[in-house]
């Protein structure tokens, strides 16, 4: 075995210049004559955003981790680092990074930055495939059952639990099912599903063969949006290699079970991961929900019994089948078994992928992992769970347990796990407005609640963000929030009023600030917003006089600056350079 | 400027798929990574060869945000406006580059170099606000950003 070279390459260590940094690396080494002591593998994300991560593994097993990584630091660390044993000190990780992987409990995102995604034998290497193989020799029913034991639930949103899923499709008879994967992430603050494939496309599938083999489907599809590239090459590349491999086809693992695996690309709809519209765009139509009854078990793609979950769901069946049920359910909280992967975004310090037992709290996971608030001085407001079908959190709610019976009650959901944490400077009705505004541009326009309530409801909003509003506009917005949950057709409709619910329940005072006082305490609405320097704060910089676009600020060496309001665009250039926070 | 559509290449495509199921998807993202969009005189094709009415091809069109049916610049600026770029800046980002443009959500600049887009989420949050150009992301933008992004494209071009 020679050293090893890795380097995060998914979709965000891409976007930093990961894959600069592998091929320098590459050359280096091979101008160096040291090409056959190390080898360069480009890895999924590991999670935690850091530009460019890169690990040295020597032969003996010592790893050494780097961050922010560019190509012009490559010779540096190959000279010192891997000619003369000698670490290149200003790149090492700091405490950050341990702070981020300390309290996690990784077991779907365990082979993410860590193995090479397209090389099917370091999967292998780590109990691949053994699952699927030991599944093909259970009996079907024992699969179904050993599920749900474990307790494991969609973890696509709703939470439905996935062994009861199987059993019914199981038990719905027809000459042929359907089994698929939704990977089509729509939520706005979501992206784990994109790195579970970039980084372990295997453990997706699977998890898939087990589920197919458990419910009888022979024909599976991932449905993958069109927006996440990297994602569908190395998917696509895997399945090659499975079907090579004799894992996936007629035949597979030498039984005489057969399942062959698609992958459909999404054409740009959010409402297709609503499971009905999401197979009605299968088959080549408008992505629209139909009511359910009958449900997809028993009528489903083509009209044939079909079962879906998600991406990370699929990613989660291994580990029971090889570990068992009791291995699963003694991981969690109540009734939320296992682990969640949270998107952590926003105001933090660090970004990125977060997987933890669920039942630790949203407070201990802002404050473990995600390493508390960016900087000191900003404070935490609210924290939004689960996108534009959840809700946002004040600070007296983040002790809540993360399960989905404890976030379902405070009116937001553990949806698909993008967590959003947001500081001072957020709006809330802004936030409300802008999530809305998305489930507005994404309704299928089939119900009239949803097509004709929910822009209703934005108009109002826009109303109130524009200082317009009234108090009757909010009640108008609690009571058709109401009757939008109760009769829109689908999960969108249902669930998109809760954002809108949510912030007049934790922060009304703020639309009563909008409303009566014409004004917006956290300076976003910018019609309510005149942005002034604070003379006594301001250090003569200049800062802002350069970061505005519109010119609107006037300012000379050692002078204080002001703002122009007839030139200012309210862009909140000054405002996001302002080292000192004078501008507001 | 008017061009005559070389109709062959969408024919050959429209050929590979005849008799399979759920096709029009996958057929119209073909149609649309060899012509930019998908023009009217292949809706017209596939009607004839799948034995479908043009409308319901066009239906499926304007669902999905994906496809065009008009043509395209060269590069495709899609700015998310995702939870997390828009509570750090999405808002701004698009209106500032709409302005340098001088152009607005789906519309293309007058050389025919950028269309500009919105889009819902990247999936890349943990680096907010981001943008793409084609199949290339670009995280933590603010101004300067794009203003040396949107340069190298158009030097690229220059030479």
């Amino acid at each position: 075995m020679t050293s090893r070279i890795q380097v995060c390459a998914g979709t965000s260590g891409v976007s930093a210049g990961a894959d600069d940094v592998a091929t320098s690396f590459k050359k280096q080494l091979k101008e160096q004559n040291l090409d056959t002591k190390f080898t360069v593998v480009e890895t999924g994300d590991r999670g935690l955003f850091r530009d460019v991560l890169v690990d040295i593994i020597f032969e003996d097993g010592t790893k050494t981790i780097y961050e922010r990584v560019t190509e012009n630091d490559v010779k540096k660390i190959v000279d010192s680092h891997l000619k003369q044993g000698e670490p290149v000190k200003k790149l090492l990780v700091g405490k950050d990074y341990e702070q981020f992987f300390k309290d996690q409990k990784r077991i779907v995102l365990q082979n993410c930055g860590e193995i090479d995604p397209k090389n099917i034998d370091e999967y292998l290497e780590r109990e691949g495939y053994t699952a699927a193989s030991k599944a093909l020799k259970m009996k079907p029913e024992e699969i179904v059952e050993v599920m749900k034991e474990s307790g494991l639930r969609g973890r696509g949103g709703a939470g439905f639990p996935t062994g009861l899923k199987w059993q019914f499709c199981q038990k719905a008879k027809s000459d042929q099912k359907y089994l698929i994967c939704n990977a089509d992430e729509g939520d706005p603050g979501a992206f784990m599903d994109r790195s579970i494939l970039e980084g372990d496309p295997h453990a997706v599938i699977e998890g898939m063969i087990i589920g197919a083999y458990a419910i009888g489907a022979t024909e599976g599809y991932v449905y993958c949006r069109a927006e996440y590239p990297l994602a569908l090459k190395i998917l696509r590349h895997a399945i090659k290699q499975a079907e090579e491999n004799g894992y996936l086809g007629n035949n597979i693992f030498n039984s005489d079970f057969s399942f062959h695996l698609h992958v459909k690309e999404g054409a740009g709809a959010f409402v297709c991961g609503e499971e009905t519209a999401l197979m009605a765009s299968i088959e080549g139509k408008r992505g629209m929900p139909h009511p359910r009854p009958p449900y997809p078990a028993n009528e489903g793609l083509w009209g044939k019994p079909t079962n879906i979950n998600n991406v990370e769901t699929f990613a989660n069946v291994r580990h029971i089948i090889l570990r068992g049920a009791n291995w699963f359910s003694d991981i969690g909280y109540k009734k939320s078994k296992g682990t969640k992967v949270f998107a952590l975004a926003g105001k933090v310090k660090n970004t990125g992928l977060v997987e933890v037992p669920m039942g630790m709290s949203i407070k201990d996971l802002i404050y473990g992992p995600g390493g508390g608030m960016k900087q000191k001085k900003i404070v935490f407001k609210a924290v939004q769970l689960g996108g534009p079908s959840g809700g946002c959190l004040p600070e007296s709610l983040i002790d809540t347990p993360i399960d989905y019976e404890s976030i379902n009650e405070t009116g937001a959901i553990m949806g698909s796990g993008g967590m959003v944490v947001m500081d001072q400077r957020s709006c809330m009705v802004d936030i409300a407005k802008f999530f809305l505004g998305f489930t507005v541009a994404e309704s299928c326009g089939k119900c009239v609640p949803c097509r004709i309530g929910l822009k209703r409801m934005h108009e109002v909003l826009e109303k109130i963000t524009d200082g317009k509003g009234t108090m009757e506009h909010l009640e108008f917005l609690k009571e058709m929030s109401q009757t939008v949950i109760d009769t829109a057709l689908c999960g969108l409709g249902n669930t998109a009023p809760n954002p809108v619910l949510t912030t007049i329940k934790y922060f009304e005072d703020e639309y009563l600030s909008h409303i009566k006082e014409d004004s917006c305490p956290a300076h976003v609405c910018t019609p309510l917003v005149d942005f002034v320097v604070n003379e006594s704060k301001c250090i003569k910089c200049g800062v802002c006089y350069n970061a505005c676009p519109a010119d609107a600020i006037e300012w000379k060496k050692k002078e204080t600056a002001r703002i122009n309001q007839e030139k200012c665009i309210k862009c909140k250039s000054c405002i996001t350079e302002c080292p000192v926070m004078a501008i507001s | 400027m008017y061009m005559t559509l070389d109709l062959s290449k969408a024919k050959k495509l429209i050929e590979s798929y005849s008799g399979k199921k759920g096709i029009l998807i996958p057929l119209l993202q073909d149609i649309q990574k060899e012509y930019g969009y998908v023009p009217n005189e292949v809706v017209k094709l596939i009607a004839k060869a799948f034995d479908m009415y043009p409308s319901k091809i066009y239906g499926v069109l304007t669902f999905y945000t994906q496809f065009y049916t008009t043509p395209r610049g060269k590069h495709t600026i899609k700015v998310c406006q995702g939870t997390a770029c828009h509570v750090m800046g999405g808002k701004a980002l698009l209106d500032y580059i709409s302005d340098k443009l001088e152009i607005d959500d789906g519309e293309t600049t007058h050389d025919g170099l950028f269309s500009l887009e919105r889009v819902a989420c990247l999936g890349c949050c943990g680096m907010a606000p981001v943008i793409m150009v084609d199949e290339d992301f670009y995280g933590g933008c603010d101004f300067k950003r794009i203003d040396l992004i949107l340069q190298r494209y158009k030097e690229t071009e220059d030479n």
